[in-house]
């Protein structure tokens, strides 16, 4: 019978990535059976080691996974289901994630809830809170279907801390030829900190007028060693590259400081920046949804504040 | 070659969220009074997509292909007045509340009896649920490969080229036809229909297929996600506005602030 969970691990420049912890967290906390992990790719399987506090770790290794093609990978996916059997699958909504799990979903005669943020098991069975309509509401969705699939947002759970690295187990797959072809990768060049780790941020809005008014976020940014944002209308206008893009179909940043100017705070954006821990409002109107989710706010014209804010940081900074 | 571009009807999303309510013994979302139900953004830049392979002088022939409630034929017009040549309104009792998965299933037996399809053109997720996972599904069950998060969409020689937005990256990827593509907001804002496109639109045919239509039922389409709760989160923040009479006094008392916080 299905029992446990299984993660599905996912590295960055060989390393386990982050959003592993995280998964291998939210699914101890389930406390829904052993915890197991999926890792595929090509040369991984080193890195199977890496993975901590699970049980078994089940690897897929073939040169034909270098790059991710959907059929691929759901090929090698289903093969490590079907030997892991778990009740609850979960991945990260991440470039993988979010392309894989509904084709998972679909081979193993299930479905998935995309995008989650809250997990629990209320009397045996799993229920995912996501944000709906646009970040405006959460639904809380359960399964008549086993297993039950969840992608988790980014570092919207706890990471697992240490534990013992798991059994690796080598699974053998004939892997689907996949139809489709990565003829073209193009890595975007990030200058400076890399926005989803920074700790300070700074995010442009449409509010701003044009791309020539990014110089004063720039400034402030480069003071304060954080990175630049930018607002989907901001992103959609070419004012910004689509990497510094925050929201709920950009990037889901969580900073210790986040700073909006001249953004409004349609929800889809906050659903990209709610999980900062501080975030400063500076916007000319007062009613701006933004303030509602603001620890700190100026209401004024970016033109006259930004300025005198990076001298004041200046200044507050120079005394120690 | 044949496309096929899914259009959803959706409560209007472009409100204040403070108008944004729901019911939450029926678990459904209240528009505004007077505020009609829009076409989802991302399946209109789904139609831009497909206008533009036409634009390119590839000979097609573009569907726009709704499921949905009778009001829902009021986006299929809209992506009509874009340049879309006929409609599908896949409308029935037993299609309301459908999961994702149910929606696909609806939608992609509907492109089965069209027969001759190329391609599908979704958005990349509905402004409702946002789950975007109906253009995969789509796939799976017509079993069609399918790429995710177009920005550009071409095709030649029986295959599709598309080009993927990745939040570091961008991939070109391409596909032998058929084919499905979900579409995303970096494509670029659809056309403006000019009025005579929209009184031409009125006149193009909409062909009506009900669940009986399709050979579904019901229990066909049964939801495996259920919904169990819908609620608007409560945002307990107190925002601290800075006093000052300048913008220079504003900005240092929220610099001193921010130090107090140990923010900076």
């Amino acid at each position: 019978m299905a029992n446990g969970v299984l993660i599905f691990a996912e590295l960055a420049d060989g390393k386990v990535a982050p959003v592993t912890a995280e998964l291998v967290g939210a699914a101890q906390r389930l406390g829904a059976g052993p915890v197991s992990a999926a890792l595929i790719g090509s040369g991984v399987e080193a890195a199977a080691s890496q993975i901590t506090g699970v049980d078994t770790v089940y690897v897929v290794d073939d040169p034909a996974l270098a790059e991710y093609t959907t059929d691929a990978y759901t090929s090698a996916a289903v093969a490590i289901a079907k030997q892991a059997d778990p009740a609850v699958i979960l991945l990260g909504q991440t470039n993988i994630g979010r392309d894989l799990a509904p084709a998972l979903a679909y081979k193993l005669g299930t479905v998935a809830a995309m995008d989650t943020i809250a997990l629990e098991m209320k009397d045996g069975k799993l229920h995912t809170t996501r944000p709906a309509y646009g970040g405006n509401a959460r639904a809380v969705n359960s399964f008549t279907t086993s297993p039950a699939i969840a992608t988790v947002r980014p570092k919207s759970q706890e990471a697992a801390e240490g534990g013992a690295a798991g059994n690796v187990v080598k699974v053998t797959v004939d892997l689907a030829p996949s139809r489709t072809k990565v003829v073209e990768r193009k890595v975007a060049a990030a200058e400076g900190v890399r926005l989803e780790d920074a700790d300070v941020v700074v995010t442009g809005g449409r509010g701003l007028g044009g791309p020539e008014n990014f110089n004063v976020i720039e400034e402030l940014a480069r003071l304060l060693g954080g990175a630049v944002g930018a607002s989907r209308a901001v992103a959609d206008l070419g004012w910004r590259p689509v990497a510094e893009q925050v929201g709920l179909t950009g990037k889901v940043v969580s900073p210790t400081l986040y700073i909006a100017v001249a953004v409004s705070g349609a929800s889809q954006h906050m659903a990209g920046c709610s999980g900062s821990k501080n975030i400063v409002a500076i916007n000319k109107d007062p009613d701006a949804n933004i303030f509602k989710a603001a620890r700190f706010g100026i209401v004024g014209d970016f033109k006259q504040v930004m300025p005198a804010l990076i001298e004041a940081v200046k200044k507050v900074k120079a005394e120690g | 070659m044949h496309i096929v571009v899914c259009v959803k009807q959706v409560p209007d999303w472009d409100i204040p969220p403070s108008s944004f309510k729901v019911d939450e013994a029926a678990k459904k979302v209240v528009p505004p009074p007077g505020v009609a139900a829009v076409t989802s953004q991302f399946d209109a830049i789904a139609a831009e997509a497909a206008m533009r392979i036409k634009d390119a002088g590839t000979q097609a022939k573009v569907t726009i292909m709704s499921m949905g409630p009778a009001t829902a034929r009021e986006s299929i017009k809209q992506a009509l007045a874009m340049g879309g040549d006929e409609g599908v309104l896949l409308t029935d009792d037993a299609f309301n509340d459908l999961d994702s998965l149910g929606t696909a299933t609806v939608l992609a037996a509907a492109i089965k009896k069209l027969g001759d399809v190329d391609l599908v053109l979704t958005g990349r997720q509905a402004v409702d649920w946002d789950q975007g996972t109906t253009g995969t599904y789509i796939a799976e069950i017509l079993d069609i490969p399918v790429v995710t998060f177009a920005k550009a969409v071409s095709v030649s020689d029986g295959k599709v080229v598309v080009e993927r937005v990745l939040p570091d990256a961008f991939e070109t990827v391409e596909a032998t036809l058929p084919a499905v593509v979900t579409v995303s907001n970096e494509l670029g804002e659809p056309r403006y229909p000019k009025l005579p496109q929209i009184m031409a639109a009125g006149k193009k045919q909409v062909t009506v297929w009900s669940a009986a239509d399709l050979g579904l039922d019901a229990a066909a389409l049964a939801p495996k996600l259920t919904l169990e709760a819908l609620y608007v989160p409560v945002v307990d923040t107190k925002v601290e506005i800075m006093p000052g009479d300048t913008p220079e006094e504003q900005a240092m008392n929220l610099a001193r602030r921010l130090k107090e916080a140990k923010l900076i």
